[in-house]
């Protein structure tokens, strides 16, 4: 993963957030993808949504597999730990570091490729496992490192850059994290960062895994026409069924709560997501009327945006698991090790 | 040659029809009666309907390797009759269910056949149909007490134990068990030639099966996470991590689990999911077999490369392929030396039997963290899953766990600038950092090219510093793991190398070669990488043998790799059929061997 370290440039007018951190503290090194990338924008918008947090830098690990989105995890939060693993496997590795360590927050970034053909098998369990992480899948439909091959989310239809048509259907994440019981499931366009930020923050915040499937285009290998994860396209055909804001246990609610179409969801931690409703009554909180609205979008050929659904009283890995709430690494050994005595007192059961 | 607590007996059974807990309470109650004993489990992989068999070998000196032959069988599976008759021994026993007639494929000249209506005693005795079924395996275990002369307080003493709490159970076996006990006390001649005798050599000992030991090292090494993926025969290893967690491990007071085991979707996941869990700061470790570690090859080099501590227990299985899931072999060591695409080389560790499963999987976890690597305990099936009689384990309450090189939020404070891959002390073993611990101890793991700061890089001489630095690394480690075993004998030129498994079989074979007027030095590696002294055993003696379970003698290609040994100075002996390995078969090999050759 190259990547280049950006000059310190300190602007003394910078806001800063309660721990005193201005937003460039968030960043991370020079991104070397393609100028335009839409990974860059959604790299931004987890710049400012972990500022708006104030996540303490070093108690967040960025887990990543391998591909163009994979790469991103090096170009924010400089301060964090950050664990670029192998291509599909990034659910496992975080699954193991969310079973030691539980106290730290996980930003998982992945890809179509990356969690929809290798890692499809791995995306699907870490959901069914349900460990609390946030889990960005930058779709771009194609292969960018290796040069534009179609991926597992390319529409029928929708051409490379060659001009060649894609014929097999598309695995379509959102729909596959609401039929395997994800609780947190979003989608978004790296092009719409007020709508991609306020839905980070609450994935960031979620109590269990967060989806946010994000159409982020691929300017060099799909961003023609003939392609379905375009710019032109996206806007085109982008739906908003349901708006989010997302307002922290710590920030005053300054918007009225005035609103009728407004839902409120109150997170584990107090937190609060707000839903505005937009159309068709969408109820983000009803798991089969979500998936009725993005299969009724998509068959229009629309892409539904939003917070799609969220369930706050799901278990998470460590509860299904009884785990104490101390971290495990945190656990003293002598806790751990039942010592000579117990050892003697069990070898009596194998006489 | 056979007599009093010198034999083996086995029973051909079917599998699914009961037949274990009668087959371990003979082994056992004969352990009880102070005699040395072990036995094999020698089943189908199947849950039921196919050929099973139980070998149970007493010896008052000790020797628990396979027999070659056995003194009695009990024949209860028509299917494998020819095959059974002709595993017993000129005069020995033949033991079968006479509520039918005598089959032809169980006449055989030489051997004494006996007959017991173990059926219809059954029928007679009991009113369900199941009773039927499972007790006639405590019917046999009662014959065969009356015939050997276990003693049947120590019968009844287990048969309480096991069946206190439900009565009618504990009833019906003592029925079972009288049965066959009576009529063969008032139909031959009992005890038979060969028979038990009571003795005192197993007080500090235990029965336990390998992979019970190695869960228990882990446990006690304090690993809190594990995951795996079901596999025969490494399954039982986290079913008995599990067992002893829930034993030892939930908090009193609020009864969560002070671990976290993980059943993972395949073993790519597992590995993955220790990885993440050595990296965060765990002791973390997964189990598998074969194919298991098959899969997890992409995993092992990260873990190699991105130096993060994991422990594998690998409980071979006859492989490649799907091979013979419930035979065993040593057939892993190159796969996992070399686990992985590109440069790497694993410590792996090799217990020879389940006492050794608990104390190597202890070190496994002490290995893996001092010198931030993937760490392979590569044990096998027969000592995984049989039964064997070891010395009680022990635990020392001073025990510390070396957790290696690991930064605190102290170190760190004083750190300006950390990097990851700085060979400070010279040792090849830089210090890392867990996430969350400090600020300044944050830092990107890559399992792409990287510098010896933790950068990316795809600079030759960058990289390769790297690469030569986890050479030094692993030169390190041949001080550290442990040594080979070496028993000498006066004045031998020949030499004898194996490892594992074959340990009770080579050490039967080193005895027995003495008394055939051959005098051979024996020694037992116990971990890759190889240091001196192996080399120096080897280049010490004129002939040498290794002897060991696969068919391309992956040890002796080990051997000769990275110590210069040629090749052709030592004499594969192998065995690779997926039965544990016997004395003789070493026996032969060496003698036939030194037959060709004036030594």
């Amino acid at each position: 993963m190259t990547s280049i370290a950006k000059p310190p440039v300190r602007h003394p007018g910078l806001h800063k957030n309660v721990l005193g951190f201005t937003q460039r503290d968030y960043e991370g090194a020079m991104s070397t993808l393609c100028a335009g990338c839409g990974h860059d924008s959604v790299t931004a918008a987890l710049v400012q949504a972990a500022w708006e947090l104030s996540l303490p830098p070093h108690r967040v690990a960025k887990m990543s597999g391998i591909g163009c989105s994979s790469k991103t995890t090096a170009y924010f939060m400089r301060q964090s730990h950050g664990f670029n693993s192998v291509h599909g496997r990034m659910p496992s590795v975080t699954s193991g570091a969310n079973a030691a360590n539980r106290n730290l927050t996980y930003i998982g970034i992945s890809g179509d490729g990356d969690s929809l053909s290798i890692g499809l098998g791995q995306l699907c369990h870490v959901i069914r496992r349900n460990v609390r992480m946030l889990y960005v899948l930058d779709n771009n439909g194609v292969y960018g490192l290796t040069k534009g091959q179609f991926s597992a989310s390319a529409d029928i239809g929708s051409t490379s850059k060659k001009g060649e048509a894609n014929v097999q259907p598309p695995i379509d994440p959102v729909l596959l994290a609401l039929t395997l019981g994800a609780t947190f499931v979003a989608r978004s366009f790296s092009g719409d960062k007020a709508q991609l930020i306020p839905i980070l923050k609450a994935g960031i915040s979620h109590n269990g895994f967060a989806l946010i499937d994000i159409i982020s285009p691929c300017v060099t290998f799909n961003d023609h026409d003939g392609s379905t994860k375009s710019y032109k396209f996206t806007r085109e055909h982008e739906v908003e069924i349901s708006t989010a804001d997302f307002v922290p246990l710590r920030r005053e609610i300054t918007v009225p709560e005035t609103d009728a179409e407004m839902t409120a969801v109150t997170m584990h931690d107090g937190s609060t997501v707000r839903f505005r409703k937009t159309r068709d009554n969408y109820d983000p909180t009803d798991r089969e009327a979500a998936y009725e609205h993005v299969r009724a979008c998509q068959l229009r050929g629309e892409v539904a945006t939003g917070l799609l659904f969220l369930d706050e009283h799901g278990s998470d890995m460590h509860a299904i698991a009884k785990t104490v709430p101390t971290p495990l690494v945190d656990v003293p050994f002598e806790q751990l090790c039942p010592g000579s005595a117990a050892l003697q007192k069990l070898m009596g059961q194998y006489r | 040659m056979s007599g009093v607590n010198d034999f083996a007996f086995k029973m051909a059974t079917v599998n699914g029809t009961g037949s274990a807990s009668a087959n371990s309470l003979l082994m056992q109650a004969i352990f009880r009666m102070g005699i040395p004993v072990t036995g094999k489990n020698l089943f189908p992989s199947n849950i039921q309907g196919l050929p099973t068999w139980y070998e149970i070998r007493v010896n008052a000196d000790g020797w628990t390797a396979r027999p070659e032959q056995v003194d009695l069988v009990v024949t209860l599976n028509p299917a494998t009759y020819a095959k059974d008759v002709a595993n017993v021994r000129p005069g020995g026993y033949l033991l079968y269910d006479s509520s039918w007639p005598l089959e032809a494929d169980l006449i055989r000249e030489g051997i004494t056949i006996i007959g017991i209506p173990f059926g219809k005693m059954c029928v007679n005795a009991f009113e369900r149909d199941r009773d039927r079924t499972l007790l006639r395996n405590i019917v046999y275990a009662g014959a065969l007490a009356a015939l050997f002369e276990i003693d049947m307080d120590v019968i009844h003493e287990m048969l309480t134990e096991k069946f206190s709490k439900k009565k009618s159970l504990l009833d019906a076996n003592f029925t079972a068990i009288r049965l066959g006990y009576d009529y063969a006390k008032a139909n031959f001649t009992c005890p038979l030639p060969f028979h038990l005798k009571r003795l005192d050599k197993t007080k500090d000992f235990i029965i336990i099966d390998g992979n019970s030991a190695a869960a228990l090292g882990a446990l006690y090494a304090g690993a809190t996470v594990g995951a795996w993926y079901p596999i025969t025969p490494s399954t039982s290893l986290m079913e008995a991590f599990t067992a002893f967690c829930k034993k030892f491990r939930v908090d009193k007071g609020t009864g969560l689990n002070n671990f976290c085991i993980l059943q993972a979707e395949d073993e790519l996941s597992a590995a993955g999911i220790t990885i993440g869990a050595g990296w965060a700061g765990a002791r973390a470790f997964t189990n598998t077999s074969g194919p298991g570690i098959s899969l997890m090859q992409e995993f092992i080099g990260l873990a190699y490369y991105t130096e993060i501590p994991a422990v594998f227990f690998d409980v071979q299985r006859v492989g490649p392929s799907t091979g013979m899931p419930t035979r065993t072999q040593q057939a892993d060591l190159m796969s996992l030396a070399y686990a992985s695409h590109g440069d790497t080389k694993h410590i792996v560790l090799f217990p020879a039997n389940p006492e050794e499963c608990f104390y190597l999987s202890v070190e496994a976890f002490n290995l893996a963290e001092r010198f931030q690597t993937p760490v392979f305990v590569a044990s096998d099936l027969d000592i995984g899953m049989n039964d064997w009689m070891c010395q009680r384990l022990e635990w020392d309450d001073n025990y510390k766990p070396d957790r290696g090189k690991v930064l605190d939020a102290t170190e760190l404070e004083q750190v300006k600038k950390f990097s990851r891959y700085l060979d400070v002390d010279g040792d090849g073993i830089p210090a890392r950092t867990l996430p969350g611990v400090h600020p300044n101890g944050a830092y990107f793991v890559r399992g792409s090219g990287h510098d010896k700061f933790g950068a990316y890089t795809e600079d030759s001489d960058a990289y390769q510093e790297v690469l030569d630095r986890l050479t030094r690394k692993f030169e390190s480690a041949k001080k550290v793991v442990p040594a080979p075993e070496i028993h000498l004998q006066n004045s031998a030129h020949i030499g004898i190398v194996s490892l594992g498994g074959c340990h009770a079989a080579v050490m039967e074979a080193v005895h027995n070669l003495r008394e055939r007027g051959i005098v051979a030095d024996y020694m037992r590696i116990k971990a890759f990488p190889f240091d001196s002294p192996v080399k120096d055993f080897i280049d010490s003696h004129e002939v040498t043998f290794v002897v060991e379970q696969n068919r391309d003698a992956q040890l002796r290609a080990l051997l000769a790799i990275e110590l210069g040994v040629p090749r052709d100075n030592m004499t594969a002996v192998l065995n690779y059929g997926g039965m544990p390995l016997t004395s003789r078969i070493v026996v032969d090999a060496v003698a036939k061997h030194l037959e060709g050759v004036a030594v």
